[in-house]
């Protein structure tokens, strides 16, 4: 058993410590808006928030995430988190939408750091980020969007 | 409608050796499963007349007392918008208001919701969604209208004729009487569907052709989009399968003993793809894969690599053998004749298609047949092939459509592969739990059904006016059609026309025109890959039209335009890119600008792109593109399809091949093959041609002109030609 806060909310888990928490999130906690893509840290897909950092939940153990606060994108709150999605929503970025979820939780890590990112910010943060659909043009509009709506 | 035509019985023959032929697609062999030939899916050749059938609103269109108006989704979407574009046509003639109208998958039904353009199959693919349900979506959408208004008419002793709909509201404007939709839908429900309706004219639209927000924007902005990877049902175990690391290769033995120790593991079984291993969860299933051990038999499998292949397709190009697609005069008395002559290969790898999601699907089998959550892409094939498997009749399978996270084509697998996979373990585990079949990114590059690798050869020669007297072409390749269930369909004269379509039908003048196909087998499992044969038709014949140009010392537009008489709607896309991204302006030093145009899916796209060459580095600046895909439905979808393509097809010419060592895929994950990200994403800008045509495709064109704009570009910049994908960017750095 491992104790976990997940948005907040104790989670009592019955697995092994070593197993990556996006498998913990999405099998036994049933929080499904975090996506698998690669399982191996390359796509970004499965990003959450550990205290607040952008994370990679396919290449952190359960037991590194006990004590921490996680946030998946269910849980995701606040201006800034507001901001991107509203802003998401206004460009209409997505397209399949499964790597969203873990675009928006970088952007929003990316805005909780700099309130106002060049397109090189962005190019640094959101790199780790794939999206198949190459989104890329309006993620980072909605991402310069989301700053101008927080300034 | 959509049968399993067993000519020896009503039923599919289940028997063990026909059930694998059913499942290997040899539809011949086991006499069933064949896709009608109602149009060219993929060709450029016009359709046939739009259906003359009934208007369908119960079939499309749900109106609820809530006021809410639900469009029953045929078609899958994996991102290409069309619930958005689909829901937009209904609203379009039946006056909705945008915000009532919500969109839901139909369920599987090959009478109800079949492709228009595939005959009795339900199914998405070839860019087809919103061209096939134009009329038919038009059609439902006015009949409804007309039973809304016929229940007003009742309800308040008027004449229909008195009655008018704006926005959701029905009125009666001499008697002041409104009542929304939801208030008139039980009423309406029960007025007869009319036989006739008529349809709006283009100049009342109020949404076509105008902004509507996406209609999957929020569910998918939050983490609420329900994917079947995110399927949950009681009791459901997560099955991963060891398949052959070598293509055609079987399960010679298996020891199962350290996987059934790993904890969380629940079961080990054999199924003709290859071992599951089932656990709890996805991780112990994982790890279970990880502790077993298989012996494969590679008598029959590919063990060649990926060099030797292009070695043997390149003694094919240069040998007799090829099967003549396209002939018109004497092509080697004109290269003879002419004044220049120019020869180039162009050489294009096994491509995977890596959609986001990885490949998975949820089987229950229930008290008198089975249910099924997927991504469904040939709705009506899947359900039968897992009837098949599990010994049911086609409608005791209830098939669940749920949006999926991408597919390129992936999803659209004739023989239905992950779907009989996760049947085949449903049945191997006596159907006790649901199965929840996931595959891993590694599965999924390493798993085959490529675009496949492609050599082209083409001699074309000019006269001493620029004009391309003769132009030889052969294509050496394999087929993943013929054998499958499209092939009545698509072959035509024992020429697959995914293979040619782009090249045989290129739009330029040439009087003396040769082109030859080389079909090749092997056991690397092949398939469309977003525009098909046109992801490499489209980099050979622009880039050689380029080449050509500069040989005859002319501007490729020009030289373009002069050659492309009789093809207005590729003359007008290439004009208004041209115009756009500013043809001729001069450019500074390791910078270049390229143009290329083609017609794909009746749709017609030309890009001019920038580039800048540093330090043997490729970075594509910008990309301008012109579009005509007939009546604009949503014009920002259409400008995201384009964006789309633009950086799909950006991101395998940049860098994605899948190679063989011995047989065995060399690339497992997103590092070996990588694919675009933010910071190679150029600038994009989409022009939309207006046009009243009927809508054509735009999932797909976007990427075929992208890779020979670019290559035209770089030569722009540095004199040299990259003729195959990726781009050989070491050639550059030498220079």
């Amino acid at each position: 058993m491992v104790s976990l806060t997940i948005n907040s909310s104790p989670h009592q888990l019955d697995v092994d410590p070593d197993m990556p928490l996006l498998w913990a999130i999405r099998d036994h906690a049933n929080l499904t808006g975090t996506k698998f893509g690669c399982g191996a840290g390359l796509c970004g897909a499965c990003t959450v928030h550990l205290d607040g950092e952008p994370v990679r939940a396919c290449q952190t153990p359960v037991g590194d995430a006990v004590g921490k606060n996680i946030t998946t994108i269910e849980g995701l709150d606040g201006r800034v988190a507001g901001a991107v999605q509203a802003a998401w929503k206004k460009l209409d970025v997505v397209q399949c939408g499964y790597c969203q979820p873990g675009q928006i939780m970088s952007a929003v890590g990316l805005l909780s750091q700099n309130n106002k990112p060049s397109d090189a910010d962005i190019d640094t943060a959101m790199d780790g980020n794939v999206c198949r659909c190459a989104t890329y043009v309006r993620i980072r509009a909605a991402v310069h969007e989301a700053a101008r709506e927080l300034a | 409608m959509f049968a399993i035509t067993n000519p020896d019985s009503k039923q599919p023959d289940l028997t063990t050796s026909s059930r694998r032929r059913f499942l290997q697609g040899s539809a011949v062999a086991a006499g069933a499963l064949v896709i009608g030939a109602y149009v060219d899916f993929g060709s450029r050749k016009s359709l046939a007349a739009t259906p003359q059938d009934a208007p369908m609103p119960n079939a499309f269109v749900r109106i609820a007392p809530d006021n809410t108006v639900t469009v029953l989704i045929k078609h899958l979407d994996m991102g290409q918008g069309n619930t958005t574009g689909l829901t937009t046509i209904v609203a379009e003639e039946l006056d909705a208001d945008w915000a009532q109208m919500r969109s839901e998958f139909a369920p599987a039904d090959a009478k109800l919701y079949n492709n228009l353009f595939f005959g009795p199959v339900q199914g998405t693919g070839g860019s087809t969604a919103i061209a096939n349900s134009w009329e038919q979506l038009r059609k439902a959408g006015a009949a409804a209208r007309a039973m809304l208004v016929a229940a007003a008419a009742d309800s308040w002793g008027v004449g229909a004729g008195e009655i008018t709909v704006s926005k959701g509201v029905v009125s009666h404007v001499a008697s002041g009487r409104r009542a929304s939709f939801g208030e008139l839908a039980a009423k309406a429900a029960a007025q007869p569907v009319p036989a006739q309706v008529k349809l709006k004219d283009a100049k009342d639209w109020g949404y076509i052709g105008k902004h509507v927000p996406r209609i999957d924007s929020v569910e998918k902005a939050t983490g609420r989009a329900i994917y079947s990877i995110d399927v949950r049902r009681p009791g459901m175990l997560t099955a991963v399968v060891a398949r052959s690391p070598r293509f055609g290769g079987t399960v010679k033995s298996f020891d199962a003993t350290a996987a059934k120790a790993v904890k969380g593991v629940v079961d080990v079984v054999q199924i003709p793809q290859g071992v599951a291993v089932v656990a709890r969860d996805t991780w112990s299933a994982m790890k279970g894969r990880e502790a077993l051990t298989v012996a494969w038999d590679d008598s029959k499998a590919e063990t060649r690599s990926t060099d030797a292949i292009l070695a043997d397709y390149r003694r094919l190009a240069k040998g007799p053998g090829g099967l003549p697609a396209a002939r018109r005069g004497d092509v080697a008395a004109a290269l003879k004749g002419a004044a220049k002559v120019i020869e180039a290969e162009f050489a294009f790898p096994y491509l995977a298609h890596a959609p986001m999601e990885p490949l998975n699907g949820v089987i229950e089998v229930t008290a008198d047949g089975a249910e099924v959550w997927a991504g469904a892409q040939l709705q009506t094939v899947e359900q039968a092939t897992v009837a098949a498997v599990l010994g049911l009749a086609p409608e005791k399978v209830k098939l669940n459509t749920v949006w999926a996270g991408g597919s390129f084509g992936r999803r659209a697998t004739p023989n239905a592969d992950y779907f009989a996979e996760m049947a085949a373990i449903a049945k191997a585990t006596g159907g006790k739990a649901p199965i929840h079949l996931v595959w891993t990114r590694e599965d999924d590059l390493k798993g085959g059904r490529y675009r496949p690798m492609v050599l082209h050869t083409i001699r074309a020669g000019i006269d001493s006016a620029g004009n391309i007297v003769g132009w030889d072409h052969k294509i050496v390749g394999q087929s993943f059609i013929i054998g499958s269930p499209f092939e009545a369909m698509i072959v035509k004269n024992g020429i697959d026309d995914t293979v040619v379509e782009g090249a045989a039908d290129m739009p330029y003048r040439v009087a003396n025109f040769a082109l030859d196909w080389h079909r090749v087998d092997s056991p690397v499992s092949t398939l469309w890959w977003r525009s098909v044969g046109h992801t490499h038709t489209a980099q050979a014949v622009e880039v050689m039209i380029d080449a050509l140009a500069r040989a005859a010392g002319q501007d490729p537009l020009a030289f373009r335009m002069r050659l492309l008489d009789g093809h207005p709607r590729h003359a007008a896309v290439l004009r208004l890119a041209a115009e756009k991204g500013g043809w001729g302006e001069k450019l500074g030093s390791g910078r270049g600008r390229g143009l290329a145009v083609h017609e794909s899916f009746r749709s017609f796209v030309a890009m001019v792109a920038d580039v800048t060459v540093k330090d043997g580095a490729v970075k594509v600046d910008r990309v301008v593109a012109a579009v005509d895909c007939g009546v604009p439905i949503n014009p920002d979808v259409i400008r995201a399809q384009v964006e789309s393509g633009i950086g799909y097809g950006l991101g395998a010419a940049l860098r994605n091949k899948i190679t063989l060592t011995d047989g065995v895929v060399d690339q497992s994950n997103f590092d070996g093959y990588e694919p675009l990200r933010m910071s190679d994403m150029p600038k994009v800008e989409v022009h939309i041609v207006s046009s009243g045509a009927a809508p054509t495709g735009i999932g797909e064109p976007g990427v075929p002109p992208l890779a020979p704009a670019v290559t035209n570009a770089i030569f722009s910049a540095t004199g040299k030609w990259l003729y195959s994908l990726p781009w050989d960017v070491e050639a550059l750095r030498s220079a």
